[in-house]
Formats: structure tokens, sequence, C-alpha cells
């Protein structure tokens, strides 16, 4: 069985960090599980924590009052769930809730900002990471935006 | 060139906007193989390129998976049991099966591009020791816009292939995925180096499909897409199909994705 050191060296968002950096990490961080359906953060609520997927699935919803809820994202093992816990105001823009039973390791955003605060070296490493995934995350909305499957009306 | 008459033996309705017509031939004529397509000709109305959804062998009824989008579509899908629609046929060339046996298959099929792969599919799974991992990667719009669900499901249950699925929204409740289809690729259970891939749907996903394979392993003379262009003779006098120095009617659909991937980025094609 893997220690949560070892987990968290494993996620593809924390790879090829020295031990010390993932000592400190992991500080912050704890094993956490789900139950099918149950959310694990909702949109306006504060965004002290994030999470990396171990097992299962996580949705990222919207609702709206027209369409009710839509899920328009999820997010795979090994994927990070959140980072609005990095920008303020620390605020949650989405709901994101299990999509079945799911297992993630769950850090307290809050300390983890601390200590980029105190490691500058460590915080611009932990930026670069998350912009690559908010940048993946965003050119995936854009294409999605083509409705490539909406096809045109012709024949 | 003359369309052979057949009778519309049955008609199921596959999503909101697309059906499956099965077609008995009232005169002889050849089968379409799997990748081919027929010109399905609605009396009165126009005609249009389709390709077989079916099985490519045997003498059942000619299967076509038809998306009501224009006034063709739509009279072809509105058609009952017992109607008889023109065919012209079969044209094009076919998916390469021969050529991918031996090693790892991945198809990806995008939207209404699952019903031209769907006799491809079949075959490989007809024929399951020929190949090493089978992988069916699916995009669809919504849950609802899947096609073939229970065939889906069916593949999906099988022990000796994997079936993935995302669509790119869906209601809350939903516990598949969410995302687009090139986000199933780094998953696929593959060794890439010995993989094939066939791909078909939307012209802007075969572009980022083609170039997930590639960053994935997979070489890039070793990926066929099928083209759709409009496609008016089908035998390659026309020109309205032509991309290029290809006509789609005449040398593809089915294209080897080597030939094809320059030509789809050249905006004014």
């Amino acid at each position: 069985m893997e220690t949560l050191d070892e987990l968290i060296a494993h996620a593809p968002v924390f790879a090829g960090l020295g031990s010390e950096d993932l000592t400190l990490i992991a500080g912050c961080a704890q094993n956490v599980g789900f139950d099918d359906g149950e959310l694990l953060f909702r949109e306006g609520e504060p965004a002290d924590t994030f999470y990396v997927v171990r097992r299962g699935r996580v949705s990222l919803e919207l609702h709206t009052p027209e369409r009710g809820g839509l899920v328009i994202d999820t997010i795979e093992p090994g994927e990070v769930v959140g980072w609005s816990w990095l920008f303020e105001p620390y605020v949650w823009h989405f709901d994101a809730r299990a999509a079945g039973p799911l297992r993630a390791i769950a850090f307290d955003g809050a300390c983890l900002r601390g200590k980029c605060d105190d490691d500058k070296e460590l915080g611009y490493e932990l930026m670069k990471r998350f912009a690559q995934v908010m940048i993946d995350r965003l050119q995936h909305a854009r294409v999605r935006l083509l409705d490539v499957y909406g096809g045109v009306g012709v024949g | 060139m003359t369309p052979v008459a057949h009778r519309v033996v049955s008609r199921v309705q596959e999503t909101a906007d697309t059906w499956t017509l099965e077609l008995e031939s009232l005169d002889v004529r050849v089968r379409p193989r799997a990748g081919q397509f027929d010109m399905l000709y609605a009396f009165g109305v126009g005609e249009v390129p389709i390709s077989t959804s079916g099985d490519h062998e045997g003498d059942g009824p000619l299967t076509h998976t038809i998306r009501a989008v224009g006034a063709v579509t739509r009279a072809l899908c509105g058609l009952d049991a017992g109607a008889v629609v023109g065919v012209r046929g079969p044209f094009g060339t076919e998916w390469p099966l021969a050529q991918t046996a031996g090693g790892d298959l991945v198809i990806v099929a995008g939207g209404i591009g699952l019903a031209p792969l769907r006799p491809a599919v079949r075959h490989a799974l007809a024929r399951r020791d020929d190949y090493g991992s089978v992988s069916v990667l699916v995009g669809a719009r919504t849950p609802q816009d899947l096609l073939f669900v229970s065939e889906l499901e069916g593949w999906r249950a099988r022990l000796d292939a994997e079936v993935d699925v995302t669509v790119d929204a869906a209601a809350t409740g939903w516990h598949g995925r969410v995302g687009l289809v090139t986000t199933l690729i780094p998953g696929a259970v593959i060794d890439p180096a010995n993989a094939s891939a066939l791909v078909c749907g939307p012209e802007v996903m075969m572009t980022f499909v083609v170039r997930a394979l590639v960053d994935r392993g997979v070489p890039l003379d070793r990926i066929w897409v099928s083209m759709e262009r409009n496609m008016r003779c089908a035998v390659g006098h026309c020109g309205h199909c032509q991309l290029g120095p290809t006509l789609i009617c005449r040398d593809g659909a089915v294209f080897p994705a080597a030939a094809m991937t320059r030509l789809m980025e050249v905006r004014e094609l």
C-alpha cells in the first residue's frame, strides 16, 4: 500500500518535485472518500481545498434555472479538481460531485498557499503546474465551443 | 450510374435526428464494404452519399444510418417500411481491415461518425483473434446523441475490448465522462508503435484526434480517416467533392491520414 507521500509523488501535477517539496505538500494533504453523488464543493463556497482524484470520477456542474444541472466537465484519476484556492477571492465557480464512489487526496489550499508564500520557488513551480492544468482545460473548452458534432444543414 | 430500386424494410430511430434504414434490393447489386458509401435517392427530392453502417458480409438488408440535416436526408429519414428508394453504389474506398490485423486497433468515432465505423468494429470483434487490443472511443454532443446505444453497451460488456465514451455536456446524473474525445486517447490500452487507428467524425474533430494519436505514438501512416465533402456524382466527374488534388468520392472517402492532415488544415479548401 502506498503512503500519502508516494501517492502525491505519483500525481502528474506533482511529478518530478523534490522530496522536500513533496513532504511539505503532504503536510497539507489527507486521503478522503466520497459516495456516489456526494458534493466535494459547491459553487460560491470558499475554495479552501483542492483534490487529486485517485479512483473514480468527479463531475463539474453548473446550475441554471432554465436547464437545471449540467455536467460541463469530468475529472479522471490522476487529475486535479479545483484551482480557485490559488486565486482571490478563493471561491468555487462550479459544483464538484462524485460521479460514483470516489477516492481522492484532499489538499488544504490555505495551508499550501501559506507554504508557497514562505517558499517562493515552490510557489512559482506550483503556479506553473496549475497554469498548465488551466490552459489544458481552457483549450478543451474552446474546442467544445465549436460544437463540432452539431453539423451543418446540407443534404 | 442508374439507381437500383430498394424497398425500406425497417426504420429505427437512433436519436432525435438520426434514423437507420434497412433496405432490400429489388434487383441484383453489390454489397458495400466497410467504409464504402451508397448514393441514396429520395425520389423527387434528391440524392445524398450515405456510408454503410451494417454488416458488409452475408445477404441481409443494406443498412444506412442517416442524420436528417437537409431536404434529402429529412425525406429519407421520413420513409416508412415499404417505401422505395433508389440506390447507386457501392462507391469509394474501404477501411483497411486486412492491413490493420496483427496489431492493436483503435477506432475513434465522433457523432454520426460511428455509423461508418460500425462495420469495422463488428469486423474486429467478430475476428477478435486477428488483433491485439481493440479500443473503441466514442464522442458525442450529449448522451442523447449517442448512436447504437444498446450495441455500444454490448461491446462494452465484452471482456476483450475496451469501449470508452465521452460527451460534450450532460445533465446532472450522468455518470459517464464529459470532455473532448481526444481525452480518451491517452488512456487507451494500446501499444502505440504497433497500433492502427480508424477515425471518423467532423473534420475538426479528426484533425485533433489524429494529432492526439500521433502524440501518443501511433505512426501517422497507420491512421486512416473518412472524409466527407459535398459528393454529387460519386464517380469523380462533377468535381463537387474536390479537396486539393483529390476527389473524395473517387479517391476516398477513406484515406490514409498522412494524405489528408495537411489538406484539412488549408482554410481555402
